[in-house]
């Protein structure tokens, strides 16, 4: 694996290969000194476009466990902000000779084109609405660990699917492990055309029992101004996550950070069902074990090659 | 009135092609033949071998090539004033005869907005010194293509304007559309309309469809132009105004077309190369040269444009040729510009895509690629006796890998970029005077 840029690159070998590393990983960080020397004097660049707390500092963490020198370059008070190009910024901070750049932007593709202008390991922390992939692996990871294998098991996805990336990468991985995913929210905010990911679509929440897991996404109050739903109001009466919703056996699940009263009510994410906190535990070992993959062993990878275009 | 067309005025012509295979559905040619051109017009047309040239004419070989009518294309962009860095009326032109193009249709949308007539003059002026294929302009139907005030419509017909358009943006207003319409009465020239209802379409940055869903990026459904294409069907016929649709990309919008000339409407449509040989399938690496706006669409609307323009439901074909810096594309795919690049591939494209396979005849094709010269309100190429030379010599057979070699366009924007295909043009005759010659062909001739 030279890249993680999407779930869609990778098979189920590869997705469980990155979870037994990261479970090994997870061993270390239960011990008095967390540090393993895997690493040691190879540099990582968090590049951010975006704000972010916890996927920039889990990276950030990930990659110092490793005994990595980080660097973090965030868009405002950089060159960015003086116009500077995404392939400019990029070729800079290559000069640097890190062994990884881990992106974050919010637009499709960025971590793509990132690989191409880059010989560092490209890792997508989220483009866009595309894909958030160690999001994935760790919602994976965190799963796995409550339910052994994901085959077979029903997974709820709940709430704005078309402006989520987490939605499309979680689709795509819960799939692959042989779950069964239904995505449900109002119409308005599921995007014709999602179930070729490998998934069923739902506008109401009526058949919620069936599934074994129930994972709510972030509910952002632009959405509203822009009309996708009428109101917050009807959108809670309709689809917020609550006691009286959710059945005890079912696991909820949620990326972070939660709208309480809005997607989720406060009792659900303070009960034993959540699993929110050990989603992020989990995303330090799982950012762990994909830095390991990509970079332990390696030197520097060659840039990938160029795409060419399709014939229809 | 003006006469519509300029160009750098350049030597007429005297040449013979002999024993080409001449195909001008207009002319009943389909046959091999001796063609004379003499002061730069069609002098005679004979039986292989049955022509002699005239003195000091030159005299090319055309056995095992074929001689069509040269093309004419309604919609490019030249980008001049003000985007001289994608492309200008020297490259632009010269892109357009490397295509076989004889004449081309330039849009306003340019920096300043081609909107008053002393814009239009100086741009008039600056053709007669760069381009080397005639060009007309079709100047903005509103100002700044804002949509909201009409331009001097009648002044800058005066000046020379084929028509008006704010193409790249629709005419949202139905009222102003309809004063437009209405105040063609007066002055005449077609209104061709990029159709797109920003209300559908907002964000948006390739097809609603599996694509855009798997993708995460926000769609442009086909609604948002079939829509706008049955309103200002309605809105002309009503008015017995003469409209062209642009750029047709999904199914609905030939239904709607197809109603709208049942319902005796007097409109016309083009389709695009890209749109009648690739799909949204193109888009799912996110190359930005699949990028343009309308969208590659699902392969059920490429099939039904093909079908609309075997039919006549869709009168010709348009590169809406785009040029863009390249490093204006080498950026995320949402934010990079529509367009691709189209005049120096379009034939090869459809002579690959659609005339090899046998889903349409090279003659249908060729009268198609001409046919937007009849929508423009211009003659017709045609290769008969006293008509002006306006010819491509191509090879049928010749095989080129798309930007091997570069491109005579300042921009390399192309959706066809890597893609072998068939069919070269070796040889362009614009109005009456060599505007091409392929390098190859220039030296073995030679």
């Amino acid at each position: 694996m030279r890249h993680l840029l999407s779930i869609a690159d990778l098979d189920r070998d590869g997705i469980e290969r990155i979870l037994a590393r990261a479970a090994s990983f997870a061993e270390v960080s239960g011990r008095e000194i967390k540090k393993v020397p895997t690493l040691r004097g190879r540099r990582v660049i968090n590049l951010f476009y975006e704000a972010s707390t916890r996927t920039r500092s889990s990276f950030e963490i990930a990659a110092r466990t490793l005994s990595a020198d980080v660097t973090n370059v965030v868009s405002s008070g950089s060159s960015v902000e003086k116009g500077e190009s995404l392939k400019d910024t990029v070729q800079t901070l290559s000069a640097y000779d890190p062994a990884a750049i881990v992106i974050r932007h919010p637009h499709a593709g960025a971590a793509a084109l990132v690989a191409r202008w880059t010989p560092a390991a490209v890792v997508n922390a989220g483009d866009g609405k595309h894909e958030h992939p160690t999001q994935a692996l760790l919602d994976v990871f965190t799963l796995t660990r409550r339910l052994g294998s994901l085959e077979g098991r029903r997974i709820w996805i709940v709430g704005d699917v078309e402006h989520s990336r987490v939605a499309r990468s979680n689709i795509l991985a819960f799939a692959k492990l042989g779950a069964h995913v239904t995505v449900c929210g109002p119409p308005t905010l599921i995007p014709p055309g999602i179930e070729a990911l490998g998934c069923d679509v739902r506008f109401t929440l009526d058949d919620l029992r069936q599934a074994d897991v129930v994972y709510a996404l972030r509910m952002q109050h632009e959405r509203m101004r822009a009309n996708y739903v009428p109101s917050l109001r009807e959108y809670v009466a309709r689809y917020q996550v609550n006691g009286r919703r959710l059945h005890p056996r079912q696991i909820l699940m949620h990326p972070g950070p939660v709208n309480r009263g809005v997607e989720l009510s406060g009792d659900v994410v303070d009960s034993p069902q959540a699993v929110i906190t050990a989603q992020v535990e989990a995303g330090v070992v799982v950012r762990m074990a994909v830095l390991y993959e990509l970079l332990a062993g390696v030197r520097a990878p060659a840039p990938a090659p160029t795409p060419t275009p399709q014939l229809a | 009135m003006r006469s519509t067309l300029v160009s750098i005025p350049t030597p007429p012509a005297d040449l013979l092609v002999r024993g080409a295979h001449v195909v001008d559905p207009r002319s009943g040619l389909d046959e091999p033949a001796d063609v004379l051109v003499r002061r730069g017009l069609v002098a005679e047309i004979g039986a292989p071998g049955s022509v002699r040239a005239d003195e000091g004419a030159e005299v090319l070989d055309g056995a095992r090539r074929t001689l069509t009518p040269a093309f004419v294309d309604p919609h490019v962009h030249l980008r001049t004033p003000g985007q001289e860095h994608k492309e200008d009326l020297e490259t632009g032109t010269r892109a357009a005869a490397a295509g076989g193009f004889c004449a081309i249709v330039a849009m306003p949308n340019t920096d300043p907005v081609l909107d008053d007539a002393a814009l239009l003059r100086s741009l008039r002026e600056q053709a007669q010194r760069e381009a080397r294929v005639p060009v007309g302009f079709l100047p903005a139907i509103t100002r700044g293509l804002a949509g909201e005030t009409l331009t001097e419509m009648a002044e800058l017909r005066d000046e020379g304007a084929l028509g008006f358009t704010d193409d790249g943006r629709p005419v949202v207003s139905a009222g102003i559309l309809r004063r437009a319409l209405r105040y063609q009465q007066l002055c005449g020239g077609v209104l061709a309309l990029h159709e797109e209802d920003p209300t559908l379409s907002a964000g948006g940055a390739m097809h609603e469809g599996e694509a855009s869903a798997r993708l995460g990026v926000s769609g442009i459904p086909s609604l948002s132009e079939a829509t706008m294409v049955a309103r200002d069907a309605a809105l002309a016929l009503a008015e017995g105004a003469r409209v062209h649709f642009q750029h047709l990309s999904a199914r609905e919008s030939v239904d709607a077309v197809a109603a709208a000339k049942a319902a005796g409407a007097r409109v016309s449509a083009e389709v695009c190369p890209h749109h009648l040989t690739l799909t949204d399938r193109a888009v799912l690496d996110l190359d930005t040269r699949m990028k343009m706006n309308p969208p590659l669409r699902a392969e059920t609307d490429r099939r039904a444009l093909i079908d609309g323009l075997r039919d006549g439901t869709i009168d010709c074909v348009a590169t809406d040729h785009a040029p863009h810096a390249r490093d204006e594309k080498e950026v995320p795919f949402e934010e990079a510009p529509f367009g691709t690049t189209g005049l120096e591939t379009a034939f090869a494209a459809l002579h690959t895509e659609l005339v090899l396979p046998g889903v349409l005849p090279l003659a249908l094709l060729v009268e198609r690629m001409t046919a937007g010269a009849e929508v423009m309100g211009l003659p017709v190429p045609r290769i008969a006796p006293g008509e002006p030379a306006n010819l491509a010599l191509v090879d049928l057979r010749a095989r080129w890998t798309v930007g091997e070699h570069g491109y005579e366009s300042r921009s390399d924007n192309s959706c066809f970029a890597g893609r072998t295909l068939t069919g070269r043009v070796l040889l362009t005759v614009a109005a009456g005077a060599v505007a091409y010659r392929e390098r190859a062909f220039a030296l073995s001739a030679a």
